[in-house]
This record gives structure tokens, sequence and C-alpha cells, in this order.
């Protein structure tokens, strides 16, 4: 087994579900309770890369990155050295992939949260953020793991982003799903076998405990 | 300036009649407003537009000397910075948190030792004692009811909003936490508005009482007075009871109670937990007349008296009868011609005593 594409593998998971715990919360806030008439298009952008095939969302990324891009040339202008084909291109690439797996299920935990409830908080004086705060985010703890961890586990997978905007370098941006598809091509069955294997198990167990959450076989949750 | 409250507010709703809704009344520590209504009369947007909780399209809002809404120069103070208690109908308690942090949730700007004696006051005042560390779904009904209360008015708010305060009850539950709410509202001595369509509460709670209809304002006056004499048809059938006079009960035996109005003793079936001053109230459809030589009926209450006024309301009649005190009837127009009945004329008035209803009011 190729532990440095796994070790990879692992860091970008863990690294796109810890961004995603951020940068997802004011999303998925937004979403849930803004009355904008025109919030279905910024809904349809954030579900986008479901639909996209990986390459085509890897495509643009790689080209909005690259160095012909303003994007890119700040970057590059601030760091020293261009985006693409490096981990942070590749992790910038997984956020914006893994987005709606993080986003939808915190927006809809987000509005599960009895209405009354909000209410009741402003009315005793906590602002809207200090509500966020102290009373959503506490009721909403199986959707925040529920997103974590999906986002996690369709970062381990990805094959399509990985290939065309982190490209094939050892020990950087080779992961798991690419040294499966490098073992295949060099007829190395017996390796990738070991590897996809040990994907397997870990996904799997992974959706384990998101399914479980939601049937709530642990979650304290306030009972309707 | 005297200390009043002032609403002004119009808010339309699709497919319905706008709610106009317009009242003021001076505030004093303990007045206790009614907002009465039958559900759909908008009771409860006037009340959640004081709370800041809907924006109505126009009007203004003032509590005191301060504006809370005034569309006219866009003055929309949030829900936040107007010093409210509100309590929902379901009371909304929080499901993630103890009795005592539910209590302790608006008192973030207190220091810990503060706010650990504030919270310690709310559980004694409100008997909640042994309960502190119980999530809301671990208690009963009332004990939810006096949680919610207790935690509006741990942050010791300027006004106290309750909507619907005791109708997520069950009946024996409510007749029994009426009165403690009323002793409670007095000794918390805040000026609070309250919404309901129960008569019973209107008369227990309240000081003033507005009647609200299809979301206009009708009548506005001392429940007692409201109900005894409503300004208009309208108000009479909304608020549904018309004899309302003050009472005292002088023995309850064997499931009937005796009470004794001026110079006048009626039966009633005796209710738990009332105490020797009541209302008491009869609804005008529960009274029949009769000609005053005619053989008595099973009724457990017969009065003699003249008639004083006649009021016509279309097909039926609304008659008022000076038996001791004034008392309500509503008969059909065809009966008030056959029983000859004209202002000064005698005539017999039964009534059950299962429709004498006592609400105390201590």
């Amino acid at each position: 087994m190729n532990w440095i594409a796994i070790w990879v593998t692992f860091k970008l998971a863990s690294l796109t579900a810890a961004a995603l715990l951020v940068i997802g919360l004011p999303i998925a806030y937004w979403l849930a309770y803004s009355n904008w008439r025109w919030k279905f298009v910024v809904e349809s952008i954030v579900a986008l890369p479901l639909v996209l095939p990986p390459t085509v969302l890897g495509f643009y990324i790689l080209v909005a990155i690259g160095p012909h891009s303003p994007i890119g040339r700040f970057y590059t202008e601030l760091v020293g050295h261009p985006l693409p084909f490096t981990f942070e291109g590749l992790l910038l690439a997984s956020i914006l992939y893994s987005l709606p797996f993080a986003v939808q299920p915190f927006a809809t935990a987000f509005e599960q949260v009895d209405r009354k409830l909000i209410e009741a908080s402003w009315t005793l004086g906590l602002s809207k953020v200090r509500t966020f705060v102290k009373l959503i985010l506490p009721l909403s703890t199986a959707g925040l793991i529920t997103g974590a961890v999906l986002s996690f586990a369709h970062t381990l997978g990805e094959f399509g982003v990985v290939l065309m905007v982190g490209g094939n370098i050892e020990g950087v941006t080779r992961t798991v799903s690419i040294d499966i598809y490098d073992e295949v091509q060099a007829l190395n069955y017996a390796g990738a076998a070991k590897t996809a294997a040990f994907l397997l198990v870990i996904s799997y167990f992974v959706l384990l405990l998101v399914y479980a959450m939601n049937r709530k076989v642990w979650a304290v949750w306030p009972q309707k | 300036m005297a200390a009043e409250i002032i609403v002004e507010v119009t808010k339309a709703f699709p497919g319905r009649k706008p709610i106009r809704a317009s009242f003021r009344y001076p505030v004093e520590a303990s007045t206790v407003l009614i907002l009465f209504g039958p559900s759909g009369s908008g009771k409860t947007t006037v009340l959640r537009s004081v709370a800041g909780l809907e924006w109505p399209e126009e009007g203004t809002i003032q509590f005191v000397s301060r504006v809370w809404l005034d569309t006219g120069s866009r003055i929309k103070v949030p829900p936040q910075d107007r010093h409210i208690g509100y309590m929902a109908q379901d009371y909304a308690l929080f499901p993630n948190y103890s009795v005592a942090g539910n209590i302790a949730y608006g008192l973030g700007e207190l220091t810990l030792a503060e706010r650990q004696k504030r919270v310690q006051e709310m559980v004694e005042l409100f008997h909640l004692t042994g309960l502190e560390d119980a999530k809301p779904r671990e208690l009963s009904g009332g004990q939810q009811q006096r949680v919610a209360l207790a935690r509006a008015v741990a942050p010791r708010p300027q006004l106290l909003l309750l909507d619907e305060p005791l109708s997520a009850l069950d009946a024996p539950t409510r007749a029994q936490l009426r009165g403690e709410l009323r002793g409670l509202l007095k000794q918390l001595a805040l000026p609070s508005i309250i919404v309901t369509h129960d008569w019973a509460e209107a008369l227990t709670l309240g000081d003033v009482m507005a009647v609200m209809h299809e979301g206009a304002i009708l009548q506005v006056g001392a429940p007692q007075e409201v109900f005894s004499r409503p300004a208009n048809a309208d108000v009479a059938r909304v608020v549904g009871v018309e004899t309302v006079v003050q009472g005292m009960l002088i023995e309850a035996r064997e499931g009937l109670a005796t009470v004794r109005v001026g110079e006048i003793s009626l039966t009633a079936v005796a209710v738990e937990n009332v105490g020797s001053d009541v209302f008491v109230c009869i609804r005008a459809e529960d009274v029949t007349l009769e000609p005053a030589g005619a053989g008595l009926t099973s009724a457990r209450n017969h009065l003699l008296g003249t008639v004083s006024a006649i009021t016509s309301l279309g097909a039926l009649a609304r008659v008022t009868v000076e038996c001791g005190f004034p008392l309500v009837a509503v008969i059909t127009r065809s009966a008030l011609t056959e029983l000859g009945l004209t202002v000064g004329a005698s005539v017999r008035a039964s009534f059950k005593a299962g429709s004498v209803h006592l609400i105390s009011r201590q």
C-alpha cells in the first residue's frame, strides 16, 4: 500500500472538511434564513459540483488559478510560486468540489430549528450572531457532523479534480484514488486491490457514522 | 406626558381582511391589558408587532417615551432592543438547555454571581425548586409554562407579552394556573399584554380589555364593563357572556354553591379554588324568560324582575331584566311577541345552576 498517498489523502480530506466547517456555516446560514427572492440562483451555484463532471470543474479551477488569470498572478506575486499543481491549489479545488456536501446538511439543520425558539432568543436580547452561536449551532450538531463527515468522505474519493488541478506529484498531490489508477495502469492489480479495499472500508465506516447519526441512534435531539 | 402605550398599526395579509389596530392606554406598574378575540382576529399579530417579531406595513408603536416603530420616519427597533419579556403560545423552551439554563439564557449581561442569584430567585418565585437541572421535555405542561414565564421575566423586562399563556394546558390545569398567574403578575408588578380568547382568563387576569374582531379593535374598557355592556352587537357576539356581576360565595355544599349578588341568592355548580369574592357570569343564551305566573321548571334559579331594555339583534332580541342586578337574556323575536314583553313588563328569568360561572378575583 502507498502510505504516502494515504497520508496526502487524509491530510487533504481533513483540511477540506475543516475549511468547509468554517466557510460553509455563513453560506448555509444565509441560505437557510435569507428571504431574498433570487436566493435560488446562489443555491444552484452551490449545488453545481453535484452534477458537473469533476474534470469540467477542475478545468475551470485550473484556468482560474493559472498564470493567465488575475487570481493566479496575484497569488504568484504574493507567495512566490503559482497555485496549480501544489497542495494548496488542490485544497482550494477540493473545498469548491465538496461545498454542497457541507453546505446542504448545514442549511437543512438550520432550517429545522424552530423559528419560535429563534424569536424567543431575540426577545431575550440576544443578537442574531449570539443566537446563532448559543442556540442554532448547538441544535444543529447532527447536521454539522453530517456535513463535515460527508465532505471528508467525498474528498477521500475524488479523482477528476485532483488529476486536473493537482497533477500527480508523489507526496504532494498524489492521492489514493490516483494511486489506484496508476497501479492498474502498471498492471499491479494486487497493490491496487489492497488500496481499493482500504478506501472501501474507510468510506463505508464514514457513511455508517453519518446514517447512524441521522437515525438519531446517539444524537440528543429535541422531541417534537 | 403620562406614561402610555400607543399602538396604531396596519398589516395586510393575502386573502384576508387587513389588520388595522389602534389603541392607547396609560401604563402603570401592574396594568394587565387583555387582547381578546376569536382566532384569526389579529390579536397575535398585534402582540407580535409590539414584540418586534412582526413588521406592520404602516403605523407607530410607542412605549412610554420610546418609539419602537414609526414607518413614517423609518424607525424600526429590533426585538433585542425593546427590553420586553415575550412568551409564545407553546412556550418555545430551548430543548438543549436545562430549566436553569433557560432562565439564565437572557442574563448574559450579568456577572456570573448575579446571574446565579437571579436564577435562584426565579426558581423560588415560580416554584421550580428541584427542577433546575431538568430538560424541558421532562416537565409537565404547567411546569413548562412556569419556566417560560420565569425565562421571560428574569431579565427584568419593562413590558411583558403573553400569547395565550394557558391555552396549551389541559382544562383542570388551566383553571388552577389562571389564579396562580394572576398572583404572579401582581407580584411582578410589570405592565403586561395578554392575548386570549377565553373570557374566564380575561376576567381573572385583566385590568383593561381590548376586544378584537376581523383585525379591528371594537371596544376598550374594564373587562367586567366590556362583558356586561358590550358597545355593539359585534362585541356581544365576540365576548359571548353578557351578565357579569360581582358576588360573594356564601357556602359550597354537595357540589352546589350559594352566591349572593346584592340581595339575591343564586345557586351555582361549585368549583374548586374559588375565593369568596367572585365574578358571577351568565351567558345570555342560557337565560330563559317566562311569564311571571308560570309553573316552575327544573332550573335552580328563578328570578322575578322587570324588563328594563330591549334591543333588536335581527331574528333575536336582547332583553335586559332588572332582577336585583341587570340580567341579559337573548331570545327569539317570536318569543318576545308571544310573551308580550315591553319595557316595564314583569317577567321571570330562569337559568340552571350549571349556567352560573364563578370566576375568582382576589
